[in-house]
């Protein structure tokens, strides 16, 4: 609980993610062959370098926020959002703003200030600014800056029944299995990537892919669970409980039929349980990553997560191990020869 | 050659976006006398190469996209009349009256027509034009235009650069050719300065269309560095001052996660020793030029952008401050002038 | 070239589960091309060598369809589209998962057509309840429409003509063509209708030094038409532009010249929304000169797609001519600054 704890508190908006990088280097070193980091900051560990296949699994680091766009002669701060932030969500929420995490809050009119008929529209983000606390403009540049971002504050504790909730469990829940991953050995040659911007873009991911060239890719991502109140069976995409979700298919990408049997069977023959995630739209890094070089087969499996790009939001911390558990069998499985990575490619004639 | 003056000759010249060919070989004629090398690749896009001194080489890549959006013909109706469509994005209320020049089997004028408001009511008139309802009228008889114009064929808008007060300008493709003529000032300063860097300065292609040229020239020239100059919205009344930068004050320069921030922050560095005016301008994602394209290709490229304020962009007065042009070509000279191998290797270091 | 056409729209093929038509095409080319092999994103390829240019010629194999999300407690299936689907053309449609079970689309309680989207429809596949359901078909399974192709003298109408039209006029333009200098690499593409990317991949491994696609295309000549120039019968047409490419001028020409010297009736096709494989072509790498010959179509993404004979045959024509010309890429795509 202590690695996802630290990873979902600490800071990475997506152009700036060196909260996470650096809390994930200093903890993954001691088991790394080789570290490295790319121009726009994507975070590379390897080990088994030179064995085959080649498999990279890639985790996105960069979380949602805020930039600061603007000081107002009073001080209050213009902000826009970073990333698919849903503004009904950022109205009275505590954030840190830039490199000294400056606290503030995201302020608007009061509502005894407000007209009924203001009252029913959600508030945009033009109306709503952040306030640190000083006095005037002055005061404020000597705290922040213009291109500061801003993330939501909040600290993650246990909820429920054997749950957790934070801000930020997409993606910290996939960086937390991945960095779990990396702690063991495997008959293989691994690359970690703790890719960056994937929520602007999956910006991180193409240049990684390009970089790695793997023989397989595996995404480790934390997705939509909807199965509240208001929302029928149909639309639930994933429930939590219910155990990891294997993608069949999202906006950016459609899992080879193979590669989703492949899964299935690794989970069945551990005892896992597991589900489909029943959602076509919202991409991720398997987007990017599957279309690098001449095509590259890749898989996703996600943690189901309430409440999505919140900083309210809960995951299972039975769906984590068992991430954790099927992520482990599938490169097991793969080393064994498991997946045939040469059936992805046939000579007809 | 003087900066107005390139500027007045390329903003007239034709290239929209595919079809730049005729403004292709006006700026690789120009660029080409203060650089040494001049090619073309397949796309169209003109790279100039302005080598650098020294055995480790850094590689700068300055792109400034020389396509301008325009018009093209969809389908020859009753009367010669010609529906089009647009190449690159055209509000459709700027061009109702518009002049053009459409470049059939030889070059014609026209009109960009629609029904007369006599023959429209109230209601009409209280509604925008859309593409759909405009046409581009020849005067000239159906058989004639079915003879000399193509389904396919373009349409530029006419217009010549108009200098006003001072040192502003106001014409059409200013987005992007502004962005030329600043790698002409910067060429030209660099004359004067010692440059290990190897300086690709690329007037690329169809970027007005989805960032093309850029994608495939970075992928070809691999630089260590790349940074794309474009334009911004120049201040207005009803406008946040926060999206827009003030003309006359220098470039923009942009940070977010678009950009590199050792290259922004050099930039600026640079600007502040020079005593170069600049604004700050932030972008939260992607930006909508060349840099969105640059920054993504290969194994990642470390990525700038400085843009020129100005007004009306995508409309046939686009204005901007030519003072601004210049002292942006200075910018990116003293910037190309302190590129060294040990700043381009910490850019790899997160 | 209409019982190739028929074959290949009646088989199950929609985008990323392309292992059917692709095991049809493979088989009706083998015997005209010197390599046959398939990729990671399940593209084939199809060679013909030489020792002069690279040219790579794209129709994409995968339809459109609809995917499995969610199976209800009586046996109802609801889903989601991949690719462009329009909910108001499922409306009283069967459909079949390639595999024996076949499905009416049915639609919830609507009082205003106008409010239809895809969450109210469902696939009725005749189960009792949903275990029976889980029998025949699992999340994740993919229908398209099921419709046998009719042919009406010149014109033949059916399901994914778009891109079966496409594939038939590949595959006959290899089997027509003789010996050529240029090597040639037909790529039947996976995954186009969900974003060019089976072309996107399979351009990027072979690194053509010219790249074509043959794909349908709109009309202008039904009632109330858009203002579209290009209309069924009046010969191939050649692509100016669409939303993902502006066509290589040079390739443009060569296609007219090409058309005019062996007098074979073309058009020319501009379309303000839509793409094709050239879109994901022309920019790979440092850029591929590219065009694309479009078979017009009436009812594209509906099942009863109509294309006209003498169009197809028309384009196998145009495409075998510019397949068998040599090209010096340095005459036709210098590198000076002319």
């Amino acid at each position: 609980m202590l690695l996802i704890k630290k990873l979902t508190e600490a800071y990475g908006v997506s152009g700036d993610e060196s909260g996470v990088r650096n809390l994930l280097r200093e903890e993954l070193t001691p088991y790394a062959e080789k570290i490295e980091t790319d121009s726009l900051g994507n975070l590379y560990i390897k080990k088994g370098i030179g064995k085959k296949p080649r498999v990279m699994v890639a985790a996105h680091m960069d979380e949602i926020g805020l930039m600061v766009v603007g000081i107002e002669s009073n001080g209050l701060l213009q902000v826009k959002t970073v990333g698919g932030v849903d503004e009904r969500v950022l109205v009275s929420k505590p954030v840190v703003v830039g490199e000294n995490h400056v606290p503030g809050v995201i302020g608007a009119k009061a509502i005894h200030l407000q007209k009924p008929h203001e009252r029913k529209k959600p508030l945009e983000v033009e109306q709503l600014y952040i306030d640190i606390g000083v006095k005037n403009k002055e005061e404020a540049e000597k705290m922040v800056k213009i291109g500061d971002y801003a993330a939501f504050l909040a600290t993650t504790h246990e909820i429920g029944d054997n749950c957790l909730i934070g801000k930020a469990m997409d993606n910290r829940v996939g960086c937390a299995i991945l960095a779990e991953l990396v702690k063991e050995d495997y008959d293989l040659e691994l690359t970690a990537v703790f890719t960056v911007q994937e929520e602007i873009g999956l910006r991180g991911a193409s240049v990684a892919a390009y970089n790695v060239h793997p023989d397989f890719a595996l995404v480790l991502e934390g997705t939509t669970a909807s199965d509240v109140a208001g929302v029928e069976d149909t639309g639930y995409v994933t429930k939590l409980g219910g155990g990891p979700a294997i993608s069949i298919m999202d906006s950016s990408f459609i899992a080879p039929q193979k590669v989703i049997n492949f899964l299935v069977e690794t989970a069945k023959k551990l005892n896992l349980p597991f589900q489909l995630r029943r959602l076509t739209t919202a991409g991720t890094d398997a987007g990017a990553i599957s279309q690098a070089h001449g095509g590259i087969p890749s898989a996703v499996i996600s943690v189901p997560c309430r409440y999505l790009h919140s900083p309210t939001s809960i995951i299972s911390l039975d769906d984590y191990e068992n991430t954790l558990r099927l992520a482990k069998g599938v490169l097991m499985a793969i080393a064994e020869g498991g997946l045939s990575l040469e059936g992805f490619a046939e000579k007809i004639k | 050659m003087e900066v107005d003056r390139f500027l007045t000759e390329i903003t007239a010249a034709p290239g929209l976006s595919g079809y730049e060919q005729p403004v292709a070989k006006m700026i690789g004629a120009t660029l080409v006398k203060y650089a040494n090398e001049v090619r073309q690749d397949h796309l169209g896009n003109v790279v100039v190469l302005k080598k650098g001194k020294g055995e480790l080489r850094p590689r700068v890549l300055l792109a400034a996209h020389m396509d301008e959006i325009g018009l093209m013909v969809t389908k020859i109706e009753k009367g010669g009349f010609l529906r089009f469509t647009s190449v690159g994005g055209i509000d459709p209320r700027t061009i109702v009256g518009q002049e053009v020049v459409l470049f059939g089997k030889k070059e014609l004028c026209g009109v960009i027509g629609a029904k007369p408001p006599h023959l429209t009511d109230a209601k009409e008139r209280s509604q925008a034009f859309t593409m759909e309802e405009m046409f581009i009228d020849l005067a000239l008889p159906e058989a004639k235009v079915r003879e000399l114009v193509s389904v396919g064929d373009v349409a530029m808008i006419k217009r010549k650069a108009i200098k006003l007060n001072g040192t502003s300008m106001a014409g059409k493709a200013m987005d992007d050719r502004a962005g030329v003529a600043v790698m002409l000032a910067c060429l030209q300063e660099l004359q004067r300065l010692h440059h290990l860097a190897d300086v690709y300065a690329v007037a690329t292609v169809q970027e007005e269309v989805g960032v093309r040229g850029a994608t495939t020239i970075s992928y070809g020239i691999v630089p260590d560095i790349g940074i794309a100059i474009d334009v911004t919205h120049g201040a207005m009344p009803g406008v946040p001052e926060y999206d827009t930068c003030k003309l006359g004050k220098g470039p923009g320069i942009t940070v977010g996660p678009n950009i590199h921030p050792k290259v922004a922050s050099e930039l600026i560095r640079i600007a502040k020793e020079y005593n170069i005016p600049y604004q700050l301008e932030t972008a939260t994602g992607p930006t909508g030029t060349d840099a969105r394209a640059i920054q993504v290709t290969r194994g990642g490229i470390p990525t700038g952008l400085v843009s020129i304020p100005l007004r009306y962009m995508h409309t046939s007065v686009e204005l901007l401050d030519l003072e601004d042009i210049k002292q942006t070509g200075r910018l990116l000279a003293y910037f190309i002038a302190s590129v060294n191998s040990e700043y381009v290797e910490e850019l790899a270091c997160f | 070239m209409k019982d190739l056409l028929k074959k290949l729209s009646e088989t199950y093929g929609p985008s990323g589960r392309e292992e059917k038509i692709r095991q049809v095409i493979a088989g009706e080319i083998k015997d005209f091309v010197d390599e046959v092999f398939t990729d990671p994103l399940g593209n084939l390829y199809a060679v013909k060598k030489g020792k002069s240019t690279k040219i790579m010629v794209a129709a994409h194999m995968d339809e459109i369809g609809i995917i499995v999300t969610y199976i209800d407690k009586d046996g109802f299936l609801r889903f989601s589209n991949v690719g462009g689907v329009s909910p108001q053309i499922l409306l009283g449609q069967r459909v079949t998962f390639g595999n024996g079970v076949v499905g009416s689309i049915g639609v919830e309680k609507l009082d205003d057509i106008k409010k239809l989207t895809l969450d109210k429809l469902y696939i009725d596949i005749g189960a009792k309840n949903k275990e029976e359901a889980e029998k025949l078909v699992k999340i994740g399974d993919i229908a398209t429409y099921d419709r046998e192709a009719a042919v009406m003298g010149t014109r033949v109408i059916g399901k994914a003509m778009d891109n079966r039209a496409g594939c038939a006029v590949v595959i006959e333009a290899l089997r027509r063509l003789r010996e050529t200098e240029n090597e040639i690499y037909a790529v039947f593409t996976t995954q186009e209708e969900v974003g060019l990317r089976g072309s996107r991949t399979s351009s990027y491994r072979i690194n053509p030094d010219l790249g074509l696609a043959v794909d349908v295309t709109l009309v202008g000549d039904t009632p109330e038409p858009p203002a579209l120039n290009v209309a069924l019968g009046k010969g191939a047409a050649i692509k100016v532009k669409d939303a993902s490419v502006i066509c290589h001028p040079k390739i443009k020409a060569m296609l007219s010249e090409l058309a005019a010297k062996h007098k074979i009736p073309v058009q020319m096709e501009v379309l303000t929304a839509g793409g094709t494989d050239a879109g994901a072509i022309h920019l790979t790498r440092e850029g591929v000169p590219s065009g694309v010959i479009s078979i017009p179509c009436r009812y594209v993404h509906t099942p009863v797609e109509m294309v006209d004979l003498d169009d197809m045959e028309n384009s196998v024509k145009l495409l075998t001519a510019f397949l068998s010309t040599s090209v010096k890429m340095q005459e036709a795509f210098p590198c000076a600054l002319v």
